[in-house]
């Protein structure tokens, strides 16, 4: 199913505006990741697409050529995977996969079978019997996906599946994940403030600000052409080098960079990974902090920019604390977004 | 707003279910400001009925109120050690003790009057004495002293707090004084105000157990309704409720804030 | 609670089945009893729901109104019936028949009504705060009605402070005294049968032995409503 949303709102009762006027398309069998700081209004959106809160007048949204907005949530046909999982205590595994398609009425065979179906899937057999608050936090999640899926819904929504989970079983989850969603088939929207899952789930990534959309694209398009300083900062923690640019060269207090094109009234941006420690380089700074991470070192530099400008450094002889080193970044690793962009 | 049938019929319930609450209270009210009920309120507003009470009944609202703060002072000297212990030391013999102490809590009036008349009926000096009343209304209001305290104090971490102020070089009695206390506080309030306002409220126990002598206010107001005009009854009905609404509402805003704290 | 100076022994329990005056008063106490229980739960949760779940002007007025009687003793509570019902009752003024309730089982019951709404009204709005809200929302995405949400997540929900304010309510029923004290002159049930007879009739092992048998199943009820709920409500009245 293709989804459409348009010219689509939230304005509180009093006043406060959770959403401003948002587009949105997510292609069939596509999976699209809503990525912001809490409080963007990323939830909110998710909400309004699933028909659990009203948007604006004027909105409009669209299942295919569905026009749904007025539609009840229990009449849309979305599946909805919640922070919590909200799945039902008073109800065994198996019920709580089949609550949805009871909900449609179908016969009881039919039921079965489809659940059955389902808790292969996402290799829930052994669990169908067992009551809710039998399962640990992984299990509980897939039941929840199990549950959102089982009544084969138009549209999958996802808000934060991950984020009740220990930051162990996270990583494994969210690969696991992203292997279920696309072996569903399934058009999905995912909410989550985490880039790291957004980037490993998703196809496309939404990158939200105060209320809206601000870049949308796949995840290499975001990471290597973000269009504004948040979007460079918050995915991929792009450093702001703050210095006075003339033309093709910025000044910095520890030394000069040549830029790739004319950077008159633009900011220039660099990731930690693109900060080389180098003999030859142009910048002059001095050691702060060195954080060993195992594969590699995490250097703070200062003298370069009025904060530390962070490296990450791979050889086997870090630099010591308070030695000066020499610092080059290449041309093609500034990014330069226009000044007061948001 | 209430667009939905089902808030519909929800508001017509409530609705209703508050006119049924709210219209004898105006009642009463009313017929204790009105000069005759019978003719309605047309008669003229008074305050004469009021003043009657007073005139009646002021020994016993006095006496209530005179059981209310003993009875306080005795359910804090029992009430605050006790939930102190049960606290310091869970296991099942506390929960059995708790379960003993609550018992009165569960126990109608009627039974437990008829029990301290047959345990202590023969004492006649006892018997007459407000004392008696007083130890009634100390058994039926003492579990909620302690179960108020005991819900604030099994809240926090007791016993490392007190063993931070061991370290520190503080005797127990110390730290009873000073750590206890002072974080049991929120309870002790919320405890203190449901002691008060039960007490003053109390008529199963107090009917059972008082004397021609000693009559209490609630014991005054069923005398009122059996043998006064519903004037008189309703204006002592208003007395009552200008005295335990406040209480009411105090006690509600203590328990309340006790319960966030415990949280 | 002792039984004093019964010569009867355990005889005396098995009068209390035997005598029809002591059988017929133990079935109506019950039968009142139960009848306040289901009305009280049933309004209690209808409006507790209303109030939890609606944000509105008057709503504190609304719900100071309902937790108002919670301070009221039982005569208090007999005599506001009688002003409703009695012979100068409210609803005898303003109808035009003869309609006098209060002393009759009706106005026991609507007492008793009116002691029980508030209680279990805490009750069920404690526990509706307590509710997830995604779980209603979940049952909705999958295609529930609201009834079904009703029937499938709220009331299972609700289930345990259901029982436990239902328990309460029929405790505090079966020992009122106050309210039954004042409304219930021409009708016998337990509490105003132990008073008349150990004032009246002086029978104290008889009056004994009924409190002992209300004792035990009012405390026993609120063993399984602590149980329940953890919460504690007075039983007075």
């Amino acid at each position: 199913m293709t989804f459409r949303l348009t010219n689509t709102a939230k304005t509180y009762p009093d006043g406060t505006r959770a959403l401003l006027s948002t587009e949105l398309t997510v292609n069939n069998g596509e999976i699209v990741s809503l990525l912001g700081p809490s409080g963007c209004g990323k939830t909110t959106l998710l909400r309004i697409i699933a028909g659990l809160e009203t948007p604006d007048a004027g909105s409009d949204i669209w299942f295919d050529e569905d026009n749904v907005t007025s539609l009840p949530v229990e009449r849309r046909k979305v599946g909805m995977v919640f922070q919590s999982y909200a799945l039902f205590p008073n109800m065994s595994v198996r019920a709580n996969i089949g609550y949805g398609l009871k909900m449609q009425k179908l016969p009881k065979q039919e039921i079965d079978a489809r659940v059955t179906e389902v808790l292969e899937m996402c290799q829930l057999q052994k669990f169908s019997a067992r009551a809710i608050s039998a399962l640990s936090g992984g299990q509980r999640q897939r039941v929840a996906l199990a549950r959102a899926i089982a009544p084969r819904p138009r549209l999958l929504l996802l808000d934060e599946p991950l984020s009740a989970l220990d930051a162990s079983l996270r990583e494994v989850l969210r690969d696991e994940l992203a292997v279920l969603l696309r072996e569903f088939n399934i058009t999905a929207i995912f909410v989550t403030h985490d880039q790291d899952e957004a980037m490993a789930i998703a196809d496309r990534v939404a990158v939200m600000s105060n209320g809206r959309v601000v870049q949308s694209g796949t995840p290499e398009e975001l990471y290597r052409n973000p269009n504004s300083a948040f979007v460079a900062g918050f995915v991929g923690n792009a450093m702001l080098l703050d210095g006075k640019n003339t033309g093709n060269v910025l000044i910095l207090e520890g030394g000069e960079l040549k830029l790739p094109s004319e950077g008159t009234g633009q900011n220039v941006f660099v990731r930690a990974e693109d900060v080389k420690i180098d003999d030859n380089g142009p910048l002059c700074g001095q050691v702060e902090t060195i954080t060993f991470l195992g594969t590699h070192y995490r250097i703070g530099i200062k003298g370069i920019t009025p904060n530390l400008l962070t490296s990450v450094f791979a050889g086997q002889s870090a630099p010591k604390v308070g030695q000066r080193v020499k610092v080059a970044i290449g041309p093609e690793a500034l990014m330069l977004l226009p000044e007061g962009a948001v | 707003m209430f667009k939905t049938k089902t808030k519909i019929l929800q508001l017509t319930v409530t609705l209703t279910a508050c006119t049924f609450l709210l219209v004898p209270m105006i009642l009463s009210v009313m017929a204790g400001v009105t000069a005759n009920y019978f003719q309605g309120i047309s008669s003229g507003l008074t305050l004469k009925w009021v003043f009657r009470v007073w005139e009646l009944y002021a020994d016993s609202i006095f006496l209530s109120m005179w059981l209310a703060i003993t009875c306080l002072i005795a359910t804090l000297i029992i009430g605050l050690p006790a939930a102190y212990g049960l606290a310091r030391h869970p296991g099942w013999l506390s929960r059995l003790l708790e379960e003993f102490i609550s018992l009165p809590l569960a126990v109608p009036g009627l039974a437990l009057a008829l029990a301290l008349l047959q345990l202590y009926g023969s004492m006649k000096g006892f018997r007459a004495s407000w004392t008696f009343i007083l130890v009634g209304h100390v058994l039926y209001t003492l579990p909620f002293m302690v179960r108020s305290i005991l819900a604030v104090l099994a809240s926090m971490d007791l016993k490392t707090l007190e063993e931070g102020a061991a370290s520190l070089g503080a005797s127990p009695w110390q730290r009873f004084r000073d750590i206890v206390v002072p974080n049991a506080m929120p309870g002790i309030l919320a405890g203190a105000l449901t002691v008060v306002t039960l007490s003053i409220g109390e008529f199963n126990l107090t009917w059972m157990l008082h004397t021609p002598y000693l009559k209490t206010l609630p014991v005054g107001l069923a005398d009122s309704y059996a043998s006064m005009r519903l004037e008189v009854a309703s204006a002592y009905t208003l007395v009552f409720f200008v005295l335990i609404v406040p209480l009411l509402m105090a006690m509600q805003w203590a328990s309340a804030r006790a319960q966030r704290i415990s949280q | 609670m002792v039984s004093g100076e019964s010569e009867a022994g355990w005889a005396i329990y098995l009068d209390i089945l035997r005598k029809p005056r002591y059988l017929n008063t133990l079935v109506l106490t019950v039968l009142v009893s139960l009848a306040t229980t289901v009305a009280a739960l049933a309004i209690s949760t209808t409006a507790g729901m209303f109030l939890s779940r609606n944000r509105f002007k008057g709503r504190g007025i609304l719900l100071s109104i309902m937790t108002l009687p919670l301070a009221f003793p039982g005569v208090v509570i007999g005599f506001l019936i009688i002003l409703l019902g009695g012979r100068q009752g409210l609803v005898n003024q303003i109808t035009p028949g003869h309609v006098v309730f209060a002393y009759s089982v009706v106005g026991l019951f609507l007492g008793y009504l009116y002691f029980s709404i508030p209680r279990v009204l805490l009750t069920v709005m404690a526990a509706a705060e307590k509710l997830d809200p995604e779980l209603e929302e979940a049952a909705r995405t999958l295609g529930a009605s609201p009834y079904r949400v009703v029937v499938n997540v709220i009331l299972p929900g609700l289930m345990p402070s259901l029982v436990a304010a239902g328990a309460i309510a029929f405790a505090t029923a079966m020992g009122a005294f106050g309210t039954a004290f004042t409304l219930a002159t021409n009708i016998d049930v337990i509490p105003m049968v132990i008073y008349t007879e150990f004032t009246l009739s002086a029978n104290i092992a008889m009056a004994a032995a009924l409190s002992i048998v209300l004792g035990i199943v009012t405390w026993a009820l609120l063993l399984i409503a602590r149980s329940l709920s953890g919460t504690t409500v007075a039983a007075g009245g």
